[in-house]
């Protein structure tokens, strides 16, 4: 199990701040294919990842990245703060 | 006390923070500090809304400054940065530095404000007349951090 959360207009989009993911994923690729395969909101979310960025246990990350050992994903837009 | 960062979502006082800052250092011969604050350039903002990622905001806030504060051998450093609802005109956030020279108070506070921008985990929403939206990010907020 993995939670997974997501902020600004991909929480609006999927309608959750977060939500605990069953899921044997091997990368964070393999999550998204799985998120987006579930409904229409998760496929309208996931539809573009340039426009999206990823954390890893509050850490930035590629969508590449290996899931193993990780506890909490994080999909939002690009950031901005200042 | 050299570094130091809050998230919050009160407002604070930027005269109170910048009176006595880089104060007390033999070795400080400049500070720098700057104010964000909403601006509403369409007349129609309502108001800001600020979401961030409780958690990793302050880990990734506090790894920017960490860097600064090493690279510039800074005396002291400060930055605060709310969230929440946010009216035209009240400040979002600050940034103060203070080093031995000017040259590096100014490029640390720059630095600082670069990466906030693009690598601290918040998003802004406008709150208009004709509803509300996201706040994208630029090109050249991007492009802002390859200069470092």
């Amino acid at each position: 199990m993995i939670d997974v959360l997501y902020f600004a207009w991909v929480r609006e989009r999927i309608g959750l701040p977060r939500e605990r993911v069953d899921t044997s994923a091997a990368t964070v690729a393999d999550l998204v294919a799985e998120l987006r395969s579930r409904e229409d909101r998760y496929a309208a979310a996931f539809a573009d990842l340039r426009s999206l960025r990823v954390a890893l246990d509050q850490q930035l990350a590629d969508f590449s990245a290996p899931l193993a050992g990780v506890r909490e994903v994080a999909f939002f837009p690009p950031m901005t703060g200042g | 006390m050299a570094v130091r960062v809050r998230v919050q979502a009160e407002p604070f006082d930027y005269g109170a923070e910048c009176a006595g800052f880089g104060a007390g250092g033999r070795g400080v011969g400049a500070v720098v500090t700057f104010l964000g604050i909403v601006r509403d350039d369409s007349g129609q903002l309502a108001r800001m809304e600020i979401e961030h990622y409780p958690g990793m905001t302050e880990k990734a806030i506090a790894a920017i400054a960490e860097e600064a504060h090493v690279r510039w051998s800074l005396a002291e450093l400060l930055v605060i940065h709310r969230y929440g609802p946010l009216a035209p005109g009240e400040a979002i956030m600050m940034v103060a530095t203070a080093a031995r020279h000017r040259v590096a108070a100014f490029e640390a506070a720059e630095f600082l404000m670069d990466y906030l921008k693009s690598r601290a985990p918040f998003w802004k929403k406008e709150i208009g007349a004709d509803g509300a939206t996201w706040v994208a990010a630029t090109e050249e907020d991007e492009e802002a951090l390859t200069r470092w």
